[in-house]
């Protein structure tokens, strides 16, 4: 797995259960990728800030 | 406001009915919300101003639910309606067009490029206390295009599902998951530019 398609697995993971197969793969990269696994932090967030914003 | 009036039939005549004021005073609030998902001013205006009109009409309202909640609730389903009537008369097709920008900040065997690599963020959780970072985000909503910027918006402001997404924009589920990614990808990427450059948390 490379950083695109791991971007692209951590999007659909915000809106979709991944399979086993692509958690896996992901949690993998994520070890390894430091860029990637504060891709995915900043993608936590910035649910959470959608969610904030909404009920503002 | 008495929120534990349990009544069913309002055989009883103190049914609790959306007052006028109150409504009236979420109306800023409504508009800019409109003018977020919508991106058209008047279309906005003629929405908010049905959903006021439902709301006042409607005797659904029984002091069971927040106001303001339920008057946004009403909102979102006007919006909706919009948006499914336009999605009946495109104005342009959900192209897949390939995105340079997006592309480009990966190297040819699709890891990030060193400049552009996500940072991490230094405490983005007090930036939440912070109007800036309001004002931050709402321009960086703003930006993006219109195709991303509408299936997001949908999803994360109007809280709908992908799956009612795809079906109310009649597009396929993997173009919904193109869009979805295209947004959060510049949505950081806007976010990070600025996160950077100035510090949100002092």
């Amino acid at each position: 797995m490379n950083c695109k398609q791991a971007t692209e697995l951590m999007s659909q993971g915000q809106d979709r259960t991944l399979s086993k197969r692509e958690r896996m793969a992901l949690r993998l990269h994520l070890l390894i990728c430091k860029g990637c696994s504060n891709y995915s932090r900043q993608l936590a967030f910035i649910r959470e800030a959608m969610q904030r914003f909404r009920e503002r | 406001m008495n929120a534990n009036t349990e009544h069913g039939d309002g055989t009883n005549g103190d049914t609790l009915r959306p007052d006028a004021e109150q409504i009236a005073a979420l109306r800023e609030d409504m508009l800019r919300f409109a003018r977020l998902q919508l991106r058209d001013s008047h279309l906005a205006e003629d929405v908010v101003h049905e959903a006021i009109a439902a709301a006042l009409k409607s005797g659904d309202y029984q002091g069971r639910a927040r106001l303001k909640t339920w008057v946004f609730a009403i909102l979102r389903n006007k919006i909706v309606d919009v948006i499914r009537e336009r999605s009946r008369h495109p104005s342009e097709p959900y192209i897949e067009e390939p995105e340079p920008e997006l592309e480009g900040q990966f190297k040819a065997n699709g890891h990030w490029k060193r400049e552009q690599q996500p940072s991490a963020w230094h405490d983005p959780e007090t930036s939440l206390a912070n109007d800036q970072f309001w004002v931050l985000l709402e321009a960086c909503l703003n930006e993006l295009p219109e195709n991303p910027a509408r299936v997001f918006m949908m999803r994360e402001h109007l809280g709908l599902e992908v799956k009612e997404i795809c079906i109310e924009l009649a597009i396929s589920e993997s173009n919904c998951w193109v869009l979805m990614h295209r947004a959060r990808m510049r949505l950081r990427k806007c976010l990070e530019n600025h996160f950077m450059q100035q510090d949100m948390n002092s």
